[in-house]
């Protein structure tokens, strides 16, 4: 195993920290305390901090409409979120935003994103800043199976190969896009056989296994980043709550997240490993679901108390020049 | 003064910027080897190289998403899209991303981009390269619309659009590339949201912009010979707008006719006639006209191209009515 001890607890921390974060709001919203359309990472966790233990603030991401894993990866402050959730004026985008547009800039994040496919040109982009800078950071573009049907995935991935762009194309692949089964959409056993158009090395990972994530893109990362060019990571992974929360679920078997859960589910996966090799003892990660739980305790309330934007702020921020 | 092409101005702009500024780069279809369709970026690959002239493979979202990327991680793109037209095919991205997201993220970013794209109907090209959709844009909050009608404007104002930290949709027209104009050696700027009187008169305010400018010109010459001196104000910009300027002339003149080489049918003049009328009203002598396309796909044949355009014929009409 190549991670220190403290390199696998914060791995586990932040994947912890995305479950507990996706819960909470599946609680808030059946609580009725939230309103909005969210979209929950919980089942695909191992891919954004997987492929984020990988990244400092200098390198970007683009995110999707489920891109709360990805900020809570790339070091978005959770009680900023979860203010921007409530629509408040404390929340990372003061409560303009909302899940499917949280961004942070200082972070490299550069934004959930309610268009499927949308977020890709924008890191390619960045990927484009970093090359002609040469300074030496990567973008990432996390999407869905789904994305890889729009026209601007094939734009950018093309973009990107001809102009040798370090970025690194990561496809969330939970099987379905929207309520639609991947294969009733998607011609090709693995999506990342689509990268053979683009002359572009990819390589199909577990993407409930934090190891195979985290080793896969190391690859990918340190080729871009020595100027090899992108690559296409097609993570298999699964999302326990459907598409949104409130997904009726008429598309998938009644045991199917149940049967993930218990075979595959990336925390567990994470755990028997570590505590296998002898790295990690079980307390100390019962411990972290604690200061977790309370953390995000602490940013509910924090969030609940924090003031409502005023209607002065709606017309604020069309534009940076008056 | 020395006179240039409405073209050259352009080139002049990008390469003093780029010069001031290493973060400013061009990309866009044909633009570099070929030095752009309507010659608007030649000489500048020879000067910048390839990594700061770009050329694109035919893919307008592409062109536009990865622009907003290069620029949200710390550059200031000059996009250029082969027609005004293409700028359909990458909507989601212009809208939906470029003029949103400033705002959606609660004002932590800023945009520097400038979209170039020309407009404009005149040459036969038909039904898919010819539109004025300028109003379009308008309409969305979040990106400057900025449209020059002489090489002068043309040069000053796309010095400020590349500076400008939000996003511009800077809009040229097929028809001026060639036209010729004084433009001082050396720099100056023109700053966006601030019109310009191309004629002074007192009895009447033509509104017009891009081409527009030099039919209305023409039509003020031929109110002359019968007597009526009309005023002509272009905006320059239609996001930021002038409107004191069209407010203070209509004031002085009671009469307005507002001419655009976009579609009637809720076009920029149609806004335009809604604002004089709701700050004017007691000062019109007259309800403000319109004068703009016919509202059909434009049609190939030369002389149904010609019919559904505006032209200096349609303004003098115009003016004549509320003026005789």
């Amino acid at each position: 195993m190549d991670l220190s001890r403290d390199a696998l607890l914060d791995a586990y921390r932040q994947m912890r920290t995305i479950r507990g974060f996706e819960e909470k709001l599946a609680e808030l919203v059946t609580a009725g305390k939230l309103a909005g359309f969210l979209h929950l990472y919980a089942g695909e966790e191992a891919v954004a901090v997987g492929v984020c233990s990988h990244l400092s603030d200098r390198d970007i991401v683009t995110s999707t409409h489920r891109g709360h894993g990805h900020c809570i990866a790339k070091g978005v402050d959770v009680r900023g979120m979860m203010a921007e959730l409530f629509g408040r004026s404390t929340g990372i985008c003061k409560g303009k935003g909302g899940s499917m547009h949280i961004a942070d800039l200082d972070r490299g994040m550069l934004g959930a994103n309610g268009i499927v496919g949308a977020g890709i040109p924008l890191a390619t982009g960045a990927a484009l800043t970093a090359k002609l800078k040469r300074n030496g950071g990567v973008a990432v573009a996390f999407f869905g199976d789904g994305a890889t049907n729009q026209g601007q995935f094939h734009e950018a991935l093309n973009i990107a190969a001809v102009w040798c762009l370090p970025a690194i194309y990561v496809v969330e692949n939970n099987g379905y896009g929207e309520a639609t089964p991947t294969e009733f959409v998607t011609p090709v056993k693995d999506i990342a056989e689509r990268a053979a158009s683009y002359a572009m090395p990819s390589a199909v990972v577990d993407g409930m296994d934090f190891f195979d994530v985290r080793a896969k893109a190391g690859e990918a990362i340190a080729r871009a980043r020595e100027g090899g060019g992108p690559t296409l990571l097609e993570c298999k992974t699964y999302r326990y709550y459907g598409h949104y929360v409130g997904d009726p679920l008429t598309y998938r078997r009644k045991e199917e997240a149940e049967e993930v859960r218990q075979l595959r589910d990336p925390l567990d996966l994470l755990e028997r490993r570590a505590v296998e090799a002898g790295v990690v003892d079980a307390d100390a990660l019962r411990a972290i679901d604690g200061e977790v739980a309370a953390e995000l305790e602490a940013a509910v309330a924090w969030a609940e108390q924090s003031p409502l934007p005023t209607a002065d702020d709606v017309l604020r921020d069309v534009y940076v020049s008056g | 003064m020395r006179e240039i092409r409405y073209y050259e101005a352009l080139i002049e702009a990008m390469a003093e910027e780029m010069r001031l500024d290493e973060n400013v780069f061009l990309m866009g279809e044909d633009i570099g080897l070929f030095g752009g369709t309507f010659r608007a970026t030649e000489g500048l690959m020879a000067e910048f190289g390839g990594r700061r002239v770009r050329d694109t493979p035919i893919a307008e979202a592409g062109i536009v998403g990865l622009a907003l990327g290069a620029a949200l991680a710390g550059l200031r793109p000059v996009p250029e899209l082969m027609t005004m037209n293409f700028a359909m095919v990458a909507m989601d991205q212009i809208i939906n991303h470029v003029a949103k997201m400033t705002y959606m993220f609660g004002g932590q970013c800023k945009i520097p981009i400038t979209i170039r794209a020309p407009g404009g109907g005149g040459t036969q090209k038909a039904a898919q390269h010819s539109h004025s959709i300028e109003s379009w844009f308008v309409n969305a909050p979040g990106i400057r619309v900025v449209i020059p009608s002489t090489p002068y404007d043309a040069k000053g104002l796309l010095k400020s659009s590349i500076r400008s930290d939000d996003p511009v949709l800077f809009i040229e027209h097929e028809m001026l590339y060639s036209i010729q104009g004084p433009v001082p050696e050396g720099e100056y700027l023109i700053p966006l949201g601030e019109a310009d009187v191309k004629r002074r008169g007192s009895d009447l305010t033509i509104v017009a912009w891009s081409k527009m400018v030099h039919e209305a010109l023409r039509a003020a010459e031929r109110l002359a010979e019968e007597g009526i001196e009309a005023e002509v104000i272009d905006p320059r910009s239609l996001d930021p707008f002038d409107w004191d300027a069209v407010y203070t002339s209509v004031a002085r003149t009671r009469r307005c006719v507002v001419v655009e080489e976009g579609w009637r049918t809720v076009g920029v003049g149609a806004e335009i006639a809604a604002r004089v009328q709701e700050h004017l009203f007691h000062e019109l002598d007259a309800p403000v006209q319109r004068v703009a396309a016919a509202d059909v796909p434009l049609p190939y044949a030369r002389n149904l191209e010609q019919a559904a355009l505006p032209g200096a014929d349609d303004i003098v009409r115009a003016a004549l009515k509320i003026t005789t």
